[in-house]
């Protein structure tokens, strides 16, 4: 089958997520594979919001600069979105909006308006919305009126509901009966996925149904000619979730055996936290477990919290965005002085200030490895799609409770809102490492010393409360027992013990935690990234392999500490680095820069809030593969 | 085997200045814990910074020497995580009702069990002198420069607005009261808060130790002096919530006497209310095992190393196929 791109798109408010979420759940139960990337503004109601499906019968990560159906709840989607839509492509648009004048429409900027003078302008298109789908048309554009109202009036008589108004919302799946119909898709699988997501709602997934089917009818008798992208299903034995990365994030921490979690609300990280205190109640082999989750009244709460939780013993993380990590910065220097093993999941987002809240970006690197006054021993691990978020979310307590030290687990709005279909994760991969801790100390042992002198630089570590332990922690340097002391050498052993633990991380850690390799391990091309450009890199070096080029690709997953020899050895043969990201600076290309002495000798970066696709990163590397490209591309993609 | 007060001294050095009142708030934790029957490995002091953080190290219990202003969201992770602790947290009047006044106010919310001790001298003393926010508009101690251009905050109304459930007020050196008051706080079915006078007797040079005694107010007859300080219940003053009903009217009381200031200054028990649920009756609410089985205490992996988590429920509800 080939592959479809779908996309809702409406004002904020208008169900545009619930509709993204049936269609990703109906394809799912025909055997497709779904990648869905949510795009919304920072605001409650009104403005655009779109969603962008890609349905394939293999694996997708990523992606792509087209629409093949575009299901428009409102007019503004349809000027949005019109150049996206291929030439075979089709639009769902409402009937009734055909004589919008689209520079009236409210809700676009001014400087959006701009923009589309100049592309009507050139375009010599007319001022209705009417002028841009005959354009479309022209173009080979199918165009499906559909009278919103009147359908919408269908259903209300069939729910006996007197208030058509009340049934607005409903837009969405009006739509989705359209799209489906047109996509010649079994209508049991969404009725059956209607109900999957409104289980606990059942009045309201009979309504749903109820329109599903009024709109499939009218599909049926309305649009005869043949539209030449369909969906298929397909039998399969796997076992499959459709899930996104908050929610796998919380998963990943349910396995890893988090115990409490606190959060202050920011966008985009609070899903997970809501998400896990829905679920705050665990199954596990040991009888009762739980979550709690502790929504604190600010980040610095939020990260001092979760470290107290930890000298009490529980596994504790938070989760925040960059305004938050901001503030969470002190809490994050005392965690590593006082050896504190505390998760700080880092969901970033456009940046700085409050940037792009609702957005994209990938230009924390820096921050995350420098954050916090002084110098002290942290890890920052980097998943780089929605499967890693899973594992890395469980893996990075290990990480902290092994070496006691905080960890920074960074993800990216990319991930935390695209959800993604995946085989089941397997749970049996992980197991569970709490490092050396102290149950019992004899009379002889004692006085108990949290931070003994050892060899390693780790002190074996008791929880607060364990009996006939007594224990101390401080902010100021301290003594092996916890005390505070400003003696020079105590001072010298007590830094170099922190910071030795680094080295052991180091040397610990096997190596297929700290990279992944993918391609072709000879070549003289050499991609590097990090975080969520993986999918789309992915794919073009399958597209690239197709045409006859050889690329490899290493994605960083441990950035902090960095297996500087590994980058070093690779980097020895590579003839073209090519340093792929979402930020202005090329972080990661820098701090490779810092650690081996080879700067990349080309970069392609995005910094417009939306996330690289495959279609540009593919013609990105092409360029530069063929001998076209500057040291330095900018990609502008994205609505 | 009863433990003593000398069970709860450490060897490190207290560095105060010599008549701080942070001796006499130390002594009377110091007394106030072995007659509670603790032992220190059950106890967290959790401590904030300036003069007063640096007790953690002198009381024989777990100490956790925290953050500027952050005391109170520490012992609400270590509280929550382990309820089973016994959690005082303390620290001086600019940690709690400066630097780390929004954790006062959203602490108060929670009602968590612990008891939080703010050491209240009118200074930031350790950086030499500065107003806290508890000195009063217009004076002028002798290290600020001009005299105090701030209104002064009034920690018992505030603790009061914000929802505490035990609000009390003590004084440095009366440590026999303070010993009761800080019994009190410990066992109390709440948040407890303890508003603690103490001279500064290096940089509070207006509300020192011979302010506080009245020695400027002898009694002409007597020709003693008159303390400023009163016993609130010495009057008959009855801080207690028996009912619901009586909630409003011991608060309006309890505001009423936080009012008094300069010649009569009250101590004691402003407030009481044991009818309010906790934080730890409300997870439970929501975790019905959370207290015989709280996060700290969980066990998370099997004989094997494996996670104990079973994610069977999650995928279910994610499942497509």
């Amino acid at each position: 089958m080939k592959d479809i791109n779908w996309m809702a798109g409406g004002p904020q408010g208008a169900g545009v997520d619930s509709a993204a979420n049936i269609f990703g759940r109906a394809c799912g139960y025909g055997g497709l594979y779904v990648y869905g990337k949510r795009e919304y503004h920072s605001n409650i109601k009104g403005l655009h919001s779109y969603f962008h499906l890609r349905v394939s019968d293999h694996e997708v990560g990523a992606n792509v600069n087209h629409v093949d159906l575009l299901a428009a709840f409102d007019a503004e989607t349809v000027v949005r979105h019109i150049s996206e839509v291929v030439p075979d492509g089709g639009i769902i648009v409402d009937k009734e909006q055909t004589g919008t004048k689209v520079l009236d429409i409210p809700t676009f900027p001014p400087e959006f308006k701009e923009e589309l003078r100049k592309y009507m302008d050139q375009k010599g298109l007319g001022e209705t919305l009417n002028d841009f789908l005959e354009n479309a048309k022209k173009e080979g554009v199918h165009v499906f009126l559909v009278p919103y109202m009147e359908l919408l009036n269908q259903t209300a008589a069939k729910l006996g509901v007197e208030k058509v108004s009340t049934l607005t919302r409903m837009i969405n799946v009006l739509t989705l009966g359209i799209s489906f119909g047109i996509l010649k898709y079994d209508q049991s699988l969404v009725e059956n996925a209607i109900k999957a997501i409104f289980s606990e709602k059942p009045k309201i997934a009979d309504m749903n149904i109820i329109a599903l089917r009024i709109a499939y009818d009218y599909q049926n008798q309305t649009f005869k000619e043949d539209f030449p992208h369909t969906l298929q299903k397909f039998e399969t034995e796997e076992e499959r979730i459709f899930l996104s990365g908050n929610q796998a994030v919380a998963l990943g921490k349910v396995l890893g055996g988090c115990r409490v979690q606190t959060y202050y609300p920011i966008t985009p990280a609070a899903d997970e936290s809501e998400y896990l205190e829905a679920h705050e109640i665990l199954k596990t082999k040991s009888g009762d477990g739980s979550v709690l989750v502790v929504q604190t009244e600010d980040e610095i709460a939020a990260i001092n919290s979760a470290s107290g939780a930890a000298l009490a013993g529980a596994r504790a993380s938070t989760s925040t965005s960059g305004p938050g990590f901001s503030l969470m910065v002190e809490g994050l220097s005392w965690a590593g002085n006082c050896e504190v093993p505390v998760v700080i999941t880092y969901y970033q987002r456009g940046a700085p200030a409050t940037g792009l809240p609702t957005r994209f970006g990938q230009a924390d690197l820096r921050f995350a490895m420098h954050a916090g006054h002084g110098e002290f021993p942290r890890i920052v691990l980097a998943s780089g799609d929605i499967q890693e978020c899973f594992y890395d979310a469980a893996i990075a307590f290990n990480y902290a409770e092994r070496y006691q030290l905080p960890v920074i687990h960074l993800i990216d709005k990319a991930m935390a809102n695209s959800s993604q279909t995946y085989k089941i994760f397997d749970a049996s991969k992980f197991k569970v490492q709490r490092g050396e801790i102290v149950t019992e100390v004899k009379p002889e042992d004692q006085p108990y010393r949290r931070f003994r002198f050892t060899e390693s630089g780790i002190s074996p570590r008791a929880f607060l409360g364990t009996k006939d332990v007594v224990q101390w922690y401080a902010g100021d340097e301290h003594n092996e027992i916890g005390h505070i002391s400003e003696e020079p050498f105590n001072r010298d052993k007590m830094i170099e013990k922190r910071m030795k633990k680094l080295e052991l991380v180091a040397k610990e850690t096997p190596i297929e935690e700290k990279v992944n390799f993918y391609g072709d391990k000879e070549s003289k091309n050499l991609v590097l990234s990090w975080g969520s450009p993986k999918g789309a890199i992915l794919e073009a070096l399958d597209m690239l392999k197709g045409e006859g080029f050889s690329l490899g690709f290493v994605q960083a997953r441990m950035l902090h500490p960095l297996p500087s020899d590994y980058f070093a050895n690779l980097f020895k043969t590579a003839e073209k680095i090519i340093d792929v990201e979402n930020n202005y600076l090329g972080q990661l290309g820098g701090v490779v820069k810092e650690e081996t002495g080879i700067d990349p000798n080309f970069y392609v970066l995005k910094y417009n809030g939306r996330p690289i696709t495959t279609t540009e990163v593919y013609h990105a590397l092409k360029n530069i593969l063929s001998g076209q490209a500057p040291k330095r591309q900018v990609l502008t993609y994205g609505s | 085997m009863a433990l003593k007060m000398t069970d709860f001294r450490t060897d490190v050095f207290a560095d105060w200045c010599p008549g701080c009142g942070d001796f006499g708030i130390m002594t009377a934790l110091q007394m106030a814990l072995p007659e509670l029957n603790l032992q220190p490995h059950q106890v967290v002091m959790v401590s904030g910074i300036g003069c007063s953080g640096k007790e953690a190290h002198n009381v024989k219990v777990n100490g956790v020497h925290t953050l500027h202003g952050r005391t109170l969201p520490f012992a609400t992770g270590i509280k929550v995580a382990n309820p089973d602790l016994v959690v005082i947290a303390i620290g001086g009047d600019g940690d709690g009702l400066g630097i780390g006044a929004g954790h006062f106010v959203n602490t108060g919310r929670r009602n968590l069990p612990i008891l939080y001790i703010i050491h209240n001298n009118g200074v930031y003393g350790l950086t030499k002198g500065q107003a806290s926010p508890t000195l009063k508009l217009g004076l002028k101690t002798k290290a600020i420069p001009k005299p105090n251009i701030n209104e002064a905050v009034n920690p018992i109304a505030l603790a009061l607005a914000c929802g505490y459930t035990f609000v009390a007020r003590s004084y440095a050196y009366d440590v026999k009261h303070l010993k009761e008051i800080i019994k009190q706080g410990v066992q109390h079915k709440g948040l407890a808060f303890i508003d603690c006078l103490q001279p500064c007797p290096t940089y509070n040079d207006i509300n020192t130790k011979d302010w506080y005694a009245g020695e400027d107010r002898k009694d002409p007859a007597t020709g003693k002096p008159q303390s400023r300080l009163y016993k609130l219940e010495e009057t008959g003053f009855d801080p207690i919530v028996k009912d619901w009903s009586e909630e409003y009217k011991k608060k309006v009381a309890a505001l009423d006497r936080a009012q008094e200031w300069g010649d009569r200054i009250p101590i004691g028990v402003f407030y009481k209310n044991e009818l309010a649920p906790t934080f730890i009756d409300r997870i439970v609410n929501r975790i019905p095992f959370y207290r015989s089985n709280p996060p700290a205490k969980q066990k998370i992996s099997d004989e094997n190393g494996f996670s104990t988590a079973d994610l069977k429920d999650f995928f279910d509800e994610l499942r497509t196929s």
